[in-house]
């Protein structure tokens, strides 16, 4: 950048770093408001504390999820139609090994975990190395074949009857059989997927991510390796998807096949897109969008009944609206300020270094 | 520096805003706060009783859940005309779960913290096992609509279930088999939860029984050629087939049959027991017979059978309000809904641990599915009598008892 205009930009960065702190704040706010409410609390509708800490954990556990879809999709430039298959795997690992083995819950995440990782790296290696969207209908093969194993391997999974019984999260002695306690477990993990991906997405990969998301020939030709990378991110997505599905597990203390299928893997995609796959804090706000969307139509449904039945009709208008208007996604509201032009295009830089 | 010193003092306001503002609220009396009051044992006479729906009203569920809360507020409407309960009006909070056992987990803590007495549904078994913990936790009354028999087993003290379970519609089945002295059967079950719990229960009665189960096969719930297996089973040579499954399916399994000459009895589940069954099979729907719920042949019972009125009642009205004849699906979440009705006027206050005492009480209570005796150790309250033996005679149900 020339010193010219930097002065230039001086004014705006101040308002831009003014209205970042807000934003900060603000958003500390309303993390932190479902756990500083007092119990007999009601908000407007009759709204309780327990209540706004479930769509905070389900909030919460989608958005690990998009996190990761998000990074495959925005910067590898890939789409999976099965994450909800490793969402699933994380879940029923946790479920069966808790339950039938008796392993701690944090033993039971990390089985999950490597389970997942090895599933993406078989599923991954041989069709990342192609152009083209393969992943999209491998992933919606491994979704499918996830589903059928779930619900007839009884032995294993209770077929449709589900594991049931799943212990608590906790850690030794530490239980987290709270809702507050849990909340702030999955909120945690929801700052560190966050804080790895920032990493990753600002780091030499996530550079050559976003190069080859743009031209996969330059980024080959600038030295990038672009199998490596996409399969890369394809494996953590996968991963945070997984860790995701044991916190549901804990968190319901009951797995079945149902929530683990193809809708749930489109619902994903929804909540990615909508939010915005270019950047870290769309999918975040896609997940909360659709969590908050559909329990506010719940509410007024109590009232009104037909309102109950419109969310996927509301849900469809602005997945349109937002593809048509805000192509990168809601986050593109926030970035139009003066000085805050972020996404997923490539800076000369970027491309120099990668 | 100047931006960032601006920042801290931004930062520092904003905090103590915050603060302030939890604080203020906090310093508020309740009733400022509360729009609605918790399960709060002093409660104007004015205030409503509130019971919580959780229904399955949209995904794929929906075809049980939707005539349920059609069901719920019907029946809101008709107590609330003749006095309401305790002498207060009642009203009942529907929510949807989207088929989800998430959406029914949001909306059970939502119901219990706007102060529900009780809470019907959800209308699927996934739905339901999760809330199992929840409303043991939280003391409040569950009535599901839900038949998986992992809901009342084992028995967790504020949950109650309302349908027929596989396990009595098997033993029907079976009382069929040893009256006409059948020992080898086949058997033909749908991939899904309720053809899961069949095939199970048949299993173990089989085993109990010493009947001898040749064959067993499975569909998917939109197959529509069953050949394959049914020659299988034919080549089997079983003294009946089971089939267990909702429609299509077991219509094509009917159909199949006949087409390959499989010359036996067949009996089917209750999940077939509506009028789409014989439509889908036409003519070789003749001769099949199956356990079923009282409600497709109460025109048929005898005058004195104590089920009738009930029936005739929950038949007509439906047929009136709906111009189509009630599934048994709205039969459950009627049931649901008279059992949580009954118990609150008989605990005589709206108060959650009185009421579940009070259901637990309740006994002979005439319902469609059957005859409810609920006690400690039965949170189902049905026995075997709940199904009667049905035999379809020129594309009608008849009673075959």
């Amino acid at each position: 950048m020339s010193a010219a205009r930097q002065i230039a930009d001086k004014g705006g960065a101040r308002w831009s770093s003014l209205l970042r702190a807000t934003a900060w704040l603000l958003l500390a706010a309303v993390v932190a408001t479902p756990l500083l409410l007092g119990e007999g609390y009601r908000l407007p509708g009759g709204v309780g504390k327990n209540y706004l800490l479930t769509i905070g954990i389900f909030t919460g556990i989608h958005a690990i999820i998009a996190v990761g879809l998000g990074l495959l999709m925005g910067y590898a430039g890939q789409v999976s139609l099965g994450h909800a298959a490793f969402y699933g795997l994380g879940a029923y690992s946790s479920a069966i090994l808790t339950t039938k083995l008796g392993l701690p819950p944090l033993l039971a995440m990390l089985a999950g975990i490597m389970l997942t990782a090895l599933i993406a790296l078989i599923l991954g290696a041989p069709t990342l190395r192609l152009h083209g969207h393969y992943l999209a209908m491998f992933t919606l093969g491994l979704g499918m074949i996830v589903q059928i194993v779930f619900n007839q391997a009884r032995g294993l999974t209770g077929g449709f009857g589900g594991v049931r019984n799943i212990p608590h999260l906790g850690i030794g002695s530490w239980q987290f059989d709270t809702k507050p306690e849990f909340y702030a477990v999955v909120m945690l993990t929801l700052g560190v997927t966050l804080l790895m991906a920032h990493n990753l997405v600002n780091s030499r990969s996530g550079r050559a991510l976003r190069a080859l998301h743009e031209s996969e020939l330059a980024a080959a030709i600038c030295g990038v390796d672009v199998a490596r990378s996409k399969l890369q991110v394809f494996v953590i997505s996968a991963v945070l998807a997984s860790v995701a599905g044991s916190l549901y597990a804990h968190f319901m203390r009951f797995v079945s096949p149902g929530p683990f299928g193809f809708v749930f893997s489109v619902d994903l995609l929804i909540m990615v897109v909508v939010g915005g796959a270019g950047s870290i804090w769309g999918p975040v706000a896609g997940a909360a969008l659709f969590n908050i969307l559909s329990e506010t139509l719940g509410k007024i449904g109590e009232q009104v009944p037909w309102v109950a039945d419109l969310d996927i009709v509301l849900f469809g208008v602005v997945l349109v609206a937002v593809v048509v208007f805000l192509p990168r996604g809601l986050v593109t509201l926030a970035a139009r300020r003066p000085g805050r032009a972020r996404g997923p295009a490539i800076q000369p830089e970027a491309q120099a270094e990668a | 520096m100047n931006s960032t010193r601006t920042r801290v003092w931004l930062a520092t306001l904003t905090i103590l805003a915050f603060l302030g503002l939890l604080v203020g609220c906090s310093r508020k009396s309740p009733e400022d706060v509360v729009v609605r009051p918790l399960p709060a044992p002093v409660t104007p006479e004015s205030a409503p009783v509130t019971i919580g729906a959780i229904l399955s009203l949209t995904g794929p569920a929906s075809p049980s859940g939707e005539p349920q809360k059609n069901i719920v507020q019907m029946l809101v409407e008709q107590v609330n005309a003749q006095g309401g309960v305790l002498g207060r009006p009642l009203e009942v909070i529907v929510r949807d779960d989207e088929s989800t056992p998430a959406g029914a987990v949001k909306a059970a803590n939502d119901l219990i913290e706007q102060g529900v007495v009780a809470i019907i549904g959800p209308s699927t078994t996934p739905s339901t096992m999760p809330l199992k913990d929840i409303c043991q936790e939280a003391g409040v009354p569950l009535i599901a609509c839900a038949a998986g028999k992992t809901i009342t087993d084992p028995v967790a003290s504020y949950v109650f279930a309302v349908p027929q379970t596989n396990t009595l519609a098997v033993e029907k089945c079976f009382d069929y088999l040893e009256k006409q002295g059948i020992d080898k059967v086949a058997s033909i079950y749908v991939a899904n939860p309720f053809g899961e719990d069949g095939r199970e229960n048949i299993a173990a009665l089989a085993a109990e029984k010493g009947i001898e189960i040749v064959a067993v096969e499975t569909f998917g719930g939109d197959d529509t050629d069953m050949t394959t297996q049914l020659t299988k089973i034919k080549a089997a040579e079983p003294g009946a087939l089971i089939c267990w499954g909702t429609n299509p399916g077991p219509a094509s399994v009917t159909k199949d049959a006949k087409t390959i000459g499989l010359d036996v009895p067949i009996l089917q589940s209750h999940g077939v027991a509506n009028m789409k069954f014989i439509e889908l099979a036409g003519e070789a729907a003749n001769g099949v017979q199956l356990p079923a719920g009282r409600l497709i042949v109460w025109e048929q019972l005898a005058d004195d059978d104590p089920h009738k009125d009930v029936l005739r009642e929950f038949a007509t009205t439906y047929q009136e309000e709906y111009g189509q004849a009630p599934t048994i699906f709205a039969g459950y979440a009627y049931d649901a809904f008279w059992i949580a009705v009954q118990a609150i006027t008989e605990a005589g206050e709206a108060d959650r641990a009185k009421v579940r005492d009070a259901i637990e009480q309740i006994k002979d209570f005439q319902g469609t599915a059957g005859v409810f005796n609920y006690s400690a150790e039965d949170h189902n309250g049905l026995t075997m009598d709940a199904f009667v033996w049905v035999k379809i005679v020129d594309g009608a149900w008849q009673l075959a008892e």
